[in-house]
This record gives structure tokens, C-alpha cells and sequence, in this order.
């Protein structure tokens, strides 16, 4: 029953998700234009957009060209058709199917002054696989300035490193947390990340709060959900005594169900929060930052701080880590376990949601935004040594610089997250229990 | 709604192409979970070096085919020495998160931008399927009056469960041997073999080589039946549904796999195309369910399935409670 229930809070905030996310998008699209020369309006065609960019920001709209011959031939030659610019910039051709085609810009009807500035001249070869428009853009702007210089982008890298280190920090906290308690190795742990991100989105577009009153809410949330999934699943499923390999193969199934939940309820698409979206960097000295990122700084810290303050001080803290050493002792001693694990669970996912909404301010807010930082949020782990809390915050701290940084020192942009596993397979090999964890833990 | 045409084609899909790549990673993960004890989570990986190795040698290098085969056959070899060698000592939760990542680090290096001309990013490899193709001896639909295959997917029904009765017979073969018995008291108690003087970790190797194996030829047959391979292909998400296969069969059974790959696709086939006709035909309002959001129900149902099936039923139709190395250590 209560399983329905949650289902049914989780449909009914996901209706106002779309409601409001579809609102949204409704005011941003501009309404498109009646071309001049506007193609077939069902067959595959190719629109070409010129738009001078000069002496502006990327914010900024361009200035449209018209008046431009454009051409199109097939990948045989045969000219297929031309078209001229038109108010908007835009130049329609309508095409017999799909197949490779080479688009010419005339470089005699360019306005004087202005030049292409892309690279490979006024010639485009485009693939068209799809009916509808297949859309080209011939850049016209300054030259690309030269990037900014090597120490600059290293201590942006390190910086922006610290900034996801600590994000991953949180949600590493959360995990080795929970580990530490019960000994499950939650492969759901990612989606409770996703949920502080939609939730933080559900009270920012769905209510219309503000983004930071609305990350508040998605950590009591997460908070709650996490009293939740205890009671109704994993209290049980210790009761029942049943096997930490049967536990994580359950996670498993639960971070399905979640994830398609999730996509169900917000659809497949990446939203942006209403606030903080665009913020310009400002200049610290050598390090270049935006409001938002100093606030993601602090508020980590912050939550961090109090979390290990807790645990080394407060009787809950004590009694924590007590049952994380040796449960059935802090048993006998007169603790109440499920207690303390109850209390493990909300706290674990509250920073865990509130990792989840600083990664939608810091980024933009998708149904898998936790599932692609789970493998680094267990990188992080196993680097510090599972269920060691100051492991998990070291372990973080290396995984976040590493992938912020290691796309300065070279390595492609895209590969920037497999540094971080391809360090936790090696830290298998070499130091299996992690820097900071006791060997006696690795089994 | 047609139920007769719903059924035909989920029936279509649970002996299908699809449900034979399932069937064959499934196996291979019998081998490693259902006998040995080993979790692992990244057979989605042994899919994919075997699948690229066979692509990427013919599309890119332009070598033969059966050379391809033995290409991607070593790929997941390596892979599986490299994976072993750290964590196998280790506790099995190790082997999970390892494998998990080997995985994904996999499916990024595959569709990275850096290695466009080896396997195509994101694009991924085509026309590497000819050969194979070329050996099809049938000249037209095969017919099973129920449903039917068109010409390619006839020839790749046949190879396919070929392969599959072939795996079948081999895993049956090793599992009744002195060999299959030491990797069935491992999954049981690794002190007492380790106490008998035997070398569990040269096991342990064995094991997840030969899964690995069985992983390679799925990868074969996922590639070769779509004459294609894409990264997206070898996500996570795959490794999962084949556990949820071979947990529905029941794990340390011969035929568990392949009897959990026909339900599981039987199943998938049949809620997809109920929940899209549904939703299509107006029965579930598109204010709750729109088209997209019915092809997603299956899988939260998956989902679903998955943990009920381990909370409720670990050993699925076939297995033995006992025999399932779910307490971990």
C-alpha cells in the first residue's frame, strides 16, 4: 500500500514537472517565420542560416543576412536547387530524398566586409537521413580567440574540480553512510541523486519557488524518501535476513524501476532551473568563478562540516559509528539499531539529494544526472576505502579534480570520467582497501 | 485491441534474435554468478570488446572474417585476465563495482570522438555483416505459421540457437565434471576448497574467462544480427536485464538462462505492445500515459520484477534456493 502511495505522490508531482516544463518551453521557442522561398513543407529540405556575429557575446542574438544565393548539388553534381537569404538569414531548398548533398554559399552576393569565418570555405557536405529540415549554419564571426593560457586552465580545472569533488563528496557521504551501517552497496544510490535534482525542479518550475527555498525542500524530501525506502523495503529485507548479495542485486532492480519513473515522469529531455542558469564568471585573481559556484562551495562545506561534527560528537553520531563497526555489539550494549540505521538512511539521502540539487544548479536537471555520477561517486568511495567517512571525502576531493583536470592536461573531454574509473580499478589492484580504510575490511 | 497479433509477436520476439543474445549472455553469467559465485556486472563489456574487435577488424582494417571472430574472441580473453587479476582475491561486491566500470569505461572509449576512425563514435561500425550474411543458405521467409523471420533473420535464428543448444551442451558438459564441482564448491565455501589445497583464484580465472567467452559470442550475435554496432548498444542496462533472465530461469541451471531470456523477452514483447496499443487505442488516457511514456512502463516493470523476483523467488522456476550465492560474505 504505501509502495502505491509513494507511486502515486511521485505521479502526480511529475504531472506538474510537465505541466510546467512544457509551459516553459512554450515561451522560448520563437515562432517560426513564413520563409519566402520556403520549401516542401513534408520532403527532407536543407535550410541554411547566416547570421553575422561579429563584436558579440554568445548570449546575444546575431544580425541576419539576406540576400544571399545558395546553392545545392547532389552528390552526383546535378544541382539540386538554390535559394537566397531571406530576412531571418534563412534560405530554404526542398530536396528529392534523402543522401549526401554539398551546399555553396555564392561568396560574390556576401555583403562587403563580410567573410565566412568556419572552417572549409563556402562549401558544406551534409548528410540527410531524415524527412523535415536538416539545418547548416556558416559561421560569420570573429576569428576564435586563442584559449586562455595553460596555468589559467589549470587552476580553473582545480577549481571547478574542487567544486564537483565536493558534489560527488556529498553523495559519497550519503553511500559510505549507508554501507557502513547495513553493508549494502546500493546501486540505487545514483537515483537518489536524480532525486534531489528533479524534486530541487519539481518546487522550482512546479511551484514557482525559488531555487534556493526549493533545494531546501528536495533535502527534507530526499530525507523522508530515504525513511521511506528503509522502512518499506530494506527493514524488511534485514528482517527477513536476507543476503547483502540478494540486497545489492535488489538495488539494482529498485534503480531500474526508479530511473524509468523518473523518465516517465519528466520525459527524456534536459530542463534548466528558473535561476542561476547563466551567471558570467567573475575574476578572483587568478581563479574565475561564478556566484553560483562559490554558493555550491560553501553550502557543501557547510553540510560536510556539520555531518562530521555529528558523527564525531552527538550520541547519534557515536552511536553510528558504533553499529557501523560491529553491529550486533552496539546490539547488545542497549543501542537501538534499526534506530540508529533509520537515522543513517535520512541523513544519508538527504545530503545525497542535496548533491542531487547542487548538481542541478551547478548544471541542468535530467532523468539520469545521477545515474552517469554513480560509478564516480564509487570510484570515490573505493578510492577513500568503503565505509570510512574521511576516505569517502578524500576519495572524492581526487575524483573530482581528476576529471576536471584531466581534460587540461590532454585528455579528450569526452573520456574525462574514465580517468576516474580506470583509477578505481587500479586502486583495486594496488591498495584494494583504499587509502584511508583497515585491510580487514576487504574480505 | 488484436490480441492474436500481440501474441504472435511477442511470441516472435521470445525466440527471436534478441532473445538469443540475451539467452547467450545469460549463459555466460550462469557460468559466473549461477556456479561460481562471481557478480558480474559488466557483461555488457565482454559483449562489447568482442563485438568492436569483430567490427572494428573488418570495417576498419579490412581483415577476414573468421580472423575477426578470433580477434574479438581474444578481446574478451584479455578482458577478463585484466578484470580478474584485481579483484578476484577480493570480496564480491569488488568484482561488481570493477566490472560495472570496465563497462562503462568500455562504452566511452567505443563512442569517444578521439577514436572516431577506429570504431566510429557514436555512429558506431557498419558493413562488417556481409560474410556472414553470405553464407545464408535460405532463399526466403521462414514460416513457422504462428509468426516468421524475414531471410536475415531466419539465417540468424538458426546460427543463433545453434550456438545457444551448443553453450547449453558445453556448460552441462563442464558443470558434471571434477572442474564444474570445484567451481560449484567455491560458490558454496571458498575456505574449505582453498583448505583442500586447491588454487581457488586460478578457478575463479577459469570461471569468469569462460562467461566471458559465452559474453563474446552474445556481443557476436548482437552485432552481427543488426549488422551493426553502436555504443548505446552495450550500456549497463543490458548486463542488468540478462540477470533479470537468468534469475527468472533460475541460476545454476543449464537451461535457465535460455528459458528465463524466452520469458523475458516474451514478456518485454508483450507489455510494450500492450501498454503502446493501449495508450495508441485511447483505453489508458494520454493525459496519464502518452506513446512514449507506454514504451517505458515495461521497463519500469522490469524493474519491478527484478527485486520482487529476489526478494521473493532468488532461485526463479528452475533453481535451488540453496544452491544461489545471494548471502554474499
Amino acid at each position: 500500500m504505501r509502495l502505491r502511495f509513494l507511486a502515486l505522490m511521485a505521479l502526480a508531482m511529475g504531472a506538474s514537472f510537465l505541466v510546467a516544463g512544457g509551459a516553459a518551453a512554450a515561451q522560448d521557442d520563437p515562432t517560426p517565420s513564413p520563409s519566402a522561398n520556403a520549401a516542401a513543407d513534408d520532403g527532407p529540405s536543407i535550410a541554411v542560416v547566416l547570421v553575422d556575429r561579429r563584436g558579440i557575446t554568445s548570449a546575444e542574438k546575431g544580425k541576419p543576412i539576406p540576400g544571399v544565393s545558395v546553392a545545392v548539388t547532389s552528390d552526383t553534381g546535378d544541382p539540386v536547387g538554390e535559394g537566397v537569404t531571406d530576412a531571418e538569414g534563412r534560405a530554404a531548398v526542398g530536396l528529392p530524398g534523402s543522401g549526401t548533398y554539398t551546399v555553396e554559399v555564392d561568396p560574390e552576393t556576401l555583403p562587403d566586409g563580410t567573410e565566412l569565418s568556419g572552417t572549409g570555405g563556402t562549401k558544406r557536405t551534409v548528410n540527410v537521413f531524415l524527412d523535415g529540415e536538416t539545418r547548416i549554419q556558416f559561421p560569420i564571426g570573429d576569428a576564435p580567440k586563442a584559449g586562455p593560457a595553460f596555468g589559467e586552465r589549470l587552476t580553473n580545472g582545480t577549481v571547478s574540480g574542487i567544486k564537483f569533488g565536493l558534489i560527488v563528496a556529498l553523495a559519497a557521504l550519503g553511500l559510505s553512510m549507508i554501507f557502513g551501517t547495513t553493508g549494502l552497496t546500493n546501486f540505487s544510490h545514483g537515483e537518489l541523486i536524480t532525486f534531489g535534482g528533479l524534486v530541487t525542479y519539481g518546487f522550482n518550475r512546479g511551484l514557482g519557488l525559488p531555487v534556493l527555498v526549493a533545494g531546501l525542500c528536495a533535502v527534507v524530501v530526499s530525507g523522508a524518501f530515504g525513511w521511506a525506502q528503509d522502512r518499506v523495503l530494506w527493514r524488511p529485507l534485514r528482517r527477513r535476513g536476507t543476503g547483502l548479495i540478494a540486497m545489492m542485486i535488489v538495488s539494482i532492480g529498485l534503480a531500474l524501476l526508479l530511473r524509468n519513473i523518473y523518465q516517465y515522469v519528466f520525459g527524456g529531455s534536459t530542463k534548466s532551473l528558473s535561476q542561476y542558469v547563466d551567471q558570467e564568471r567573475r575574476s578572483y585573481g587568478p581563479i574565475n568563478l561564478a556566484d553560483k559556484e562559490i554558493g555550491i562551495i560553501v553550502i557543501a562545506l557547510l553540510a560536510i562540516t556539520v555531518v562530521c561534527v555529528a558523527l564525531a560528537t552527538t550520541r547519534l553520531g557515536k552511536a553510528t559509528r558504533a553499529v557501523s563497526d560491529n553491529p550486533a555489539l552496539a546490539s547488545s550494549s542497549g543501542l537501538r539499531v534499526d534506530g540508529v540505521i533509520s537515522a543513517v538512511w535520512i541523513v544519508g539521502t538527504a545530503l545525497t539529494g542535496l548533491a542531487g540539487a547542487l548538481l542541478a544548479v551547478n548544471q541542468q536537471v535530467e532523468y539520469q544526472m545521477g545515474f552517469k555520477m554513480l560509478l564516480l561517486v564509487f570510484a570515490a568511495v573505493t578510492l577513500g576505502g568503503l565505509g570510512t567517512i574521511w576516505g569517502a571525502l578524500a576519495g572524492s576531493m581526487v575524483v573530482g579534480i581528476m576529471v576536471e583536470v584531466s581534460p587540461v592536461l590532454g585528455v579528450p573531454s569526452e573520456l574525462k570520467y574514465v580517468g576516474a574509473l580506470v583509477v578505481l580499478i587500479l586502486v583495486l589492484l594496488i591498495r584494494p582497501q583504499g587509502i584511508l580504510g583497515r585491510r580487514e575490511r576487504i574480505g | 485491441m488484436d490480441f492474436g497479433a500481440l501474441l504472435q509477436n511477442s511470441l516472435a520476439a521470445a525466440l527471436g534474435p534478441d532473445a538469443i543474445v540475451y539467452a547467450l549472455a545469460a549463459i555466460g553469467l550462469n557460468v559466473h554468478f549461477g556456479y561460481t559465485g562471481l557478480l558480474n556486472f559488466g557483461q555488457a563489456g565482454f559483449m562489447a570488446v568482442a563485438a568492436y574487435g569483430l567490427a572494428a577488424s573488418i570495417a576498419t582494417w579490412g581483415l577476414p572474417f573468421w580472423l575477426g571472430i578470433l580477434i574479438g574472441l581474444a578481446a574478451a580473453l584479455l578482458l577478463a585476465v585484466l578484470l580478474g587479476v584485481p579483484t578476484l582475491r577480493l570480496r564480491a561486491d569488488y568484482l561488481a563495482i570493477a566490472t560495472i566500470a570496465s563497462s562503462e569505461i568500455l562504452r566511452l572509449v567505443f563512442g569517444s570522438v578521439t577514436l572516431v576512425d577506429w570504431f566510429g563514435g557514436s555512429n558506431g561500425r557498419q558493413g562488417f555483416a556481409g560474410d556472414f550474411y553470405d553464407l545464408n543458405p535460405y532463399n526466403g521467409r521462414l514460416d513457422f505459421g504462428l509468426f516468421s523471420f524475414s531471410r536475415n533473420d531466419a539465417w540468424v535464428f538458426t546460427v543463433g540457437w545453434v550456438l545457444v543448444a551448443l553453450s547449453c551442451l558445453v556448460v552441462w558438459a563442464l558443470m558434471r565434471s571434477p572442474w564444474g564441482r570445484l567451481l560449484k564448491s567455491i560458490r558454496e565455501d571458498e575456505e574449505a576448497v582453498r583448505s583442500l589445497g586447491k588454487n581457488v583464484f586460478a578457478y575463479k580465472m577459469q570461471a569468469l574467462i569462460l562467461g566471458g567467452m559465452f559474453g563474446a559470442i552474445a556481443g557476436f550475435m548482437l552485432a552481427l544480427k543488426q549488422a551493426s554496432v553502436i555504443p548505446t548498444d552495450y550500456a549497463t542496462d543490458i548486463t542488468f536485464f540478462c540477470y533479470t533472465a537468468l534469475l527468472i530461469g533460475g541460476a545454476g541451471r543449464v537451461l535457465g538462462p535460455v528459458i528465463g531470456a524466452i520469458i523475458f523477452w516474451f514478456l518485454l514483447s508483450f507489455l510494450g505492445g500492450f501498454f503502446t496499443r493501449a495508450a495508441a487505442a485511447d483505453i489508458i488516457p494520454s493525459v496519464i500515459m502518452t506513446d512514449t511514456q507506454a514504451s517505458l512502463v515495461r521497463f519500469i516493470l522490469v524493474g519491478l520484477g527484478l527485486m520482487l523476483l529476489m526478494i521473493y523467488r532468488p532461485q526463479g522456476i528452475f533453481g535451488d534456493r540453496r544452491e544461489i550465492a545471494i548471502d554474499g560474505r
